[in-house]
């Protein structure tokens, strides 16, 4: 059975750069506060006319590039997900058709913040399987659509971007297996009601779910891979907040210069902020191919995914 | 348990998660006035003493416990 690998990066951020002064001007709130709590000194907000689909073409079209491959090469487009503007269509056909990849499979996945890592996951399934020989994975968020800016709980935190990677074939494991799951018993922590509703989460409660049931997972994906936390090179988490980061990073004894710390200037983009982290540290040289880099999402569902890669 | 072994193993955990340095945990010592530590780092601090001594802290009576002899008392009480 063939293995799979990431073949390349991209990743996008709006123009509109949005600092903690910014958001002082109109919430209760101020700079060292948001750096102590969040982590986030500037995020990016999309413009008024972007959409899900605009990023995620950008960042799409990037991590393409990257890969070296023909757009007819993809046979797959997943884009992770959950702050489209309406049900459908869905993103992934309309980013696939602007890329230029003739008719590929092409669905949307939606797994809140974990979606990237469920995305790879499912990508690596389909290549192995003989499903796709390339599959292109998009976490693209406009989380700006759904949050209340009066609510100063969220308001400082969610951004909007986008982060891609290719999926392809390889002769050894480049993507090792995933580890996922969920617990729908909390479902109500993290939610959006109804068709014009805003985000609300139960702060505490999902950083203590983040903080102790999370780890657990980034060790079984490590083992599955075959190594131990020592040996990953890059340990990219979702960027939800810097102190749920760091605490994660400290259970699996992962020193801090290993920790991608993407959501300073970035904000928490939900399923774009693992391959939004990745492209940057990427093109800023912070990557060592050939290296595993250790991934796990979490968030709203509840749920989570995890799974080592090699860095290509 | 003696109290004495909880205050000493809860100023470990506050070391390691807040920096503090264990002798200046003190049983008066107020979280936020005196450590400075905020309710995120309580939560941790709440879990690690779960895993050291066996007792839940959850978040509702996490609130009420304002000082480290109140930790101490709860852990006492509860183990």
């Amino acid at each position: 059975m063939i293995g799979t690998k990431i073949l390349g990066f991209g990743g996008y951020q709006p123009d509109k750069v949005v600092t903690n002064d910014d958001l002082a001007k109109i919430v209760d709130t101020n700079d060292e506060w948001i750096r102590a709590r969040v982590g986030i000194q500037s995020r990016r907000f999309a413009r008024d006319d972007e959409t899900v689909a605009d990023m995620a073409e950008a960042a799409g079209a990037k991590a393409l590039a990257a890969s070296g491959l023909e757009p007819s090469e993809v046979d797959l487009v997943i884009v992770a997900t959950c702050s489209t503007e309406s049900p459908m269509p869905n993103v992934a056909a309309t980013v696939a058709y602007r890329l230029g990849i003739p008719a590929p499979g092409a669905y949307d996945l939606n797994a809140a913040c974990a979606g990237f890592c469920y995305g790879i996951g499912a990508a690596s399934d389909s290549v192995r399987a003989g499903s796709a020989r390339n599959v292109l994975v998009i976490g693209a968020e406009k989380m700006t659509s759904w949050i209340d800016m009066t609510d100063r709980s969220t308001c400082i935190i969610f951004a909007d971007g986008a982060g891609a990677a290719v999926v392809g074939q390889s002769e050894s494991a480049g993507i090792g297996p995933v580890v996922w799951g969920s617990a729908g018993d909390q479902a109500h922590k993290i939610t959006i009601e109804g068709r014009n509703g805003a985000l609300k989460q139960d702060g505490q409660a999902v950083f203590r779910w983040a903080t102790t049931a999370i780890a657990p997972v980034a060790l079984e994906a490590c083992r599955r891979a075959g190594v131990t936390p020592a040996d990953i090179s890059a340990f990219v988490p979702h960027q939800a907040n810097l102190r749920i980061i760091e605490a994660i990073a400290r259970k699996l004894g992962i020193p801090r210069d290993r920790v991608a710390d993407d959501i300073i200037h970035a904000g928490n983009t939900s399923s774009a902020s693992i391959p939004l982290a990745l492209s940057r540290m990427a093109e800023q040289g912070r990557l060592q191919p050939g290296t595993p880099a250790l991934l796990i999402a979490f968030g709203a569902g509840l749920s989570y995914a995890s799974q080592v890669i090699t860095v290509p | 348990m003696t109290d004495q072994e909880i205050l000493s193993g809860l100023a470990e955990i506050i070391e390691e998660i807040a920096g503090t340095p264990a002798d200046e945990v003190t049983p008066g010592a107020n979280f936020v006035d005196d450590l400075d530590i905020d309710s995120l780092s309580m939560v941790e601090i709440a879990v690690a003493a779960q895993d050291k001594f066996g007792v839940e802290i959850p978040d509702e009576q996490l609130k009420d416990l304002k000082t480290v002899q109140d930790v101490v008392n709860f852990v006492s009480k509860n183990s």
